[in-house]
């Protein structure tokens, strides 16, 4: 990785200038490792020698809650493993429980389902982007995404009454019904929602600062994005179609119709800062496609499957996927038959991409790790769960 | 000033007090009342400006629950900087961490000094007025140095480097572009060069020729960078180095580097007005020569207008761009920005050599050219309104 036009080498014999590099400790409390992340940072001044990621400040003993609160009571818990997008960790849940039990969930709860999530990815490629750009230095559009993700929001609060950590979904379909009037509120959302995404663009995408701060800037090659086991949007940049919606179907998405966009280094290489964030736009887009569709197609009937109270899912194991804001969310449960669950272990998006950090930053600038966490959606509670 | 003190001192008023005693008192109450009664008004209304300006913009509210519209948020924010306990961290330089604030104050605040409000007020017409701009302008980057190095803490360090780096490196466009207008004017004195020029825009001397017009983009560009505002504000670059080198600082210490950092907003766009804005420069129509308070009363509005048009400018730009890295700002400088002032100054040589008095039809061309570039930029804005379909409601002080 080099940087055009700083390719300096001090020579440090014949100057008689010793120069030793700086241990810049980066976190866990500083402005741009959105949540409690740290990263020790070799520095030869402005420049980058190794970013070290020193991860799990926000242990919080996720997985082994599971074994005593019971399936059901699993749930909430699992809002709290990735709160930018709970509905994914929520749907997940159910999913590997209704696969341990062999419950169907009705085909109108499925598609509740896919609508929370649905939202919910807006709402977090929202995120992702607003704050990517707002590390990078340009704060009136982080504003204009929050925004609309407010919107977003309060159709969720509508839906299952919260915020943030929804709790909406249960093990065989969901807790509630869309509210009455729902599908014209959303459709009318995201009828507002479409133009804005225009103004994201001439107002961010086509910025000549931001372009020249994000194009170029720690690429991915397609190989070293699948040895590092990066998932989702991180990968898809790389120029790797592969969606676990698409891929390994789940859910109802079979029978809706989107595209998987990928990178194509618009503005630089394939796999850039730059790619990372304009496939999460795209994806936006996609999502505005998936939801009109599930409005055109809900079916009536019940939205959630009879499930017993004492919920006890014969002995085995099962391994669900399910394609979250910030890619391929892996839920692994194991049952010995009894009302809790003998292991779960989630597998993340953030994890992987923590990981690849160290690699890519070496040889940038100080200021090119905050774009590169940023580029990367690193979410600090799903890395440590 | 002076002569009011004469006047006083032979009637007697002052008793047996020495000549020189006087005059140090009287220069002392005149410091005061600019510094209290203008320059930090100046600045904290500046920062009030700025956040309902950014707040309209991100589609927000901003504060409006002090006084009348929140008129008086800066000083109840001031006043509760000053009444925080102050920390000095353990490790620090204790003398250096408290001398740099002042450091950084004072160089902003002789600035004042030689910027013109009207004809009749200013504080010294200085016949090097310029050059002392520039150079104490040059005090507050020894502050920050001093402020970073002092607080023994990386970031404030690679924070009060950057700041060293980018504004030494600025000031060579920035001065050369200055100069360049010097050798038009024939003269360093802030007021000589308002008065050369007139009050209507094809006097002015942004529309000269083609070079001050160019220059007038770079000193604009050169200064924001001095300034340490967006897109140049990595020195407190405060998603990289949390705030830069006023990371350690608290209380009144810390009040003083962002009074600074706003009030300098102003010194920006007070340069720029007068070097190629017209400055006070006023039509005085009918009677108005007869009237000098009524003359400089139009004049110090005209003056604080211009000037706030380019502080307003300026906000927009911070709130609309993000931050340039630093490789790319030492690009931005070496690569473009000095070379072209180099072009400029020896164009404004040549051009002042073979066209002592100016060429009358280039400056109408360039007259036409800027008034052109603003009704472009006008009827851009207006598609964007259309297609936006925002409803427009004048309400400035909703």
């Amino acid at each position: 990785m080099s940087l055009v036009g700083f390719e300096v080498e001090v020579d440090r014999s014949e100057s008689g200038l010793e120069t030793e590099e700086m241990t810049l400790n980066m976190g866990p409390q500083h402005p741009s490792t959105h949540g409690v992340l740290r990263f020790v940072v070799k520095a030869d001044g402005e420049v980058m020698r190794q970013a070290i990621p020193d991860v799990g400040y926000l242990h919080r003993s996720i997985e082994k809650i599971s074994e005593k609160v019971g399936y059901h009571g699993f749930m909430p818990y699992t809002d709290r493993v990735d709160y930018v997008a709970a509905m994914f960790c929520n749907q997940g849940w159910g999913m590997v429980s209704e696969r341990l039990g062999g419950i169907e969930v009705p085909k109108r709860g499925e598609y509740c389902r896919v609508i929370a999530a649905e939202l919910n990815r807006i709402s977090s490629h929202l995120l992702s982007v607003g704050t990517m750009v707002l590390d990078i230095g340009a704060i009136t559009p982080f504003f204009h995404a929050f925004r609309e993700r407010e919107k977003i929001n309060d159709l969720l609060e509508e839906l299952c009454g919260a915020r943030l950590t929804y709790n909406y979904m249960r093990i065989g379909g969901v807790a509630w019904d869309l509210p009455p009037g729902y599908a014209g509120k959303v459709l009318a959302f995201l009828e507002q929602f479409e133009p804005m995404l225009e103004e994201y663009d001439s107002l961010v995408t086509s910025n000549k600062i931001y372009v020249g701060r994000c194009a170029h800037v720690a690429a991915i090659s397609a190989e070293q994005a699948i040895d590092y086991n990066l998932v989702g949007p991180n990968l898809r940049a790389s120029g790797v179609r592969y969606d676990v919606r698409r891929d390994q179907p789940y859910s109802v998405y079979p029978e809706l119709e989107f595209d998987v966009p990928v990178g194509i280094g618009m503005v630089g290489t394939v796999g850039d800062s730059f790619d990372r964030y304009w496939v999460r736009l795209q994806e936006i887009r996609e999502s505005i496609r998936i939801l009109r569709q599930c409005f055109r197609q809900i079916p009536d009937g019940p939205v959630i499957a009879k499930v017993p109270r004492k919920f006890k899912p014969p002995a085995g194991d099962a391994y669900v996927r399910v394609e979250s804001g910030r890619g391929d969310m892996g839920w692994y449960a194991v049952s010995d038959g009894s009302e809790f669950p003998y292991r779960c272990r989630v597998r993340t998006g953030s994890f992987a991409a923590m990981a690849i950090v160290d690699n890519i930053s070496r040889g940038l600038m100080l200021a090119d790790l905050v774009t590169v966490i940023a580029s990367l959606d690193i979410v600090a509670p799903e890395v440590d769960r | 000033m002076k002569e009011l003190l004469d006047g006083w001192i032979a009637q007697g008023v002052f008793g047996s007090l020495p000549v020189d005693l006087v005059y140090l008192i009287g220069l002392l109450a005149a410091g005061v009342v600019v510094v209290f009664g203008f320059v930090l008004n100046v600045a904290g209304v500046t920062t009030f400006v700025e956040r309902r300006v950014w707040a309209r913009i991100q589609s927000r509210v901003g504060p409006n629950r002090v006084g009348p519209q929140g008129i008086l948020q800066w000083l109840a924010d001031g006043v509760k900087l000053l009444m925080k306990e102050e920390t000095i961290p353990y490790a620090a330089d204790a003398r250096l961490f408290k001398l740099a604030p002042y450091v950084v104050v004072l160089g902003f605040i002789a600035a004042f000094v030689a910027i013109p409000f009207s004809s009749a007020l200013i504080a010294a017409d200085l016949n090097l007025g310029l050059l002392y701009i520039t150079s104490v302008t040059s005090l507050v980057v020894v502050g920050i140095l001093m402020a970073g190095w002092a607080s023994n803490n990386k970031w404030s360090l690679i924070g009060g480097i950057r700041a060293a780096a980018q504004i030494v490196s600025y000031e060579i466009p920035a001065a050369l572009t200055i100069f360049s207008v010097v050798l038009i004017t024939g003269t360093f004195s802030t007021q000589s060069i308002i008065q050369q020029q007139g009050w209507a825009p094809w006097s002015w001397y942004i529309f000269h020729s083609p070079f001050t017009f160019v220059g007038f983009f770079v000193l604009f560009t050169a200064l924001l960078a001095e300034g340490n505002r967006t897109p140049f504000d990595l020195p407190e670059a405060e998603s990289e180095l949390v705030a830069g080198f006023v990371t350690e600082y608290s209380g009144a210490r810390y009040l003083f580097f962002f009074l600074v950092e706003w009030g300098n907003l102003y010194v920006i766009s007070a340069v720029l007005v007068t070097l190629f804005l017209g400055g006070w420069q006023f039509p005085v129509v009918g009677g108005l020569g007869d009237r000098p308070v009524a003359l400089n009363a139009l004049q110090l509005l005209t003056f604080v207008g211009k000037s706030y048009f380019g502080v307003i400018v300026i906000m927009w730009i911070r709130a609309t761009l993000p931050r340039i890295r630093v490789d790319q700002l030492m690009t931005t400088c070496w690569k473009y920005l000095v070379p072209i002032s180099f072009v400029n100054f020896m164009g404004t040589a040549l051009w002042v050599a073979v066209w002592p008095d100016g060429n009358r039809v280039v400056t109408a061309a360039m007259t036409v050219l800027g008034f052109a570039l603003v009704g472009y930029f006008l009827s851009r804005v207006v598609f964007h309104l259309r297609r936006s379909g925002a409803r427009l409601t004048f309400s400035p002080l909703s």
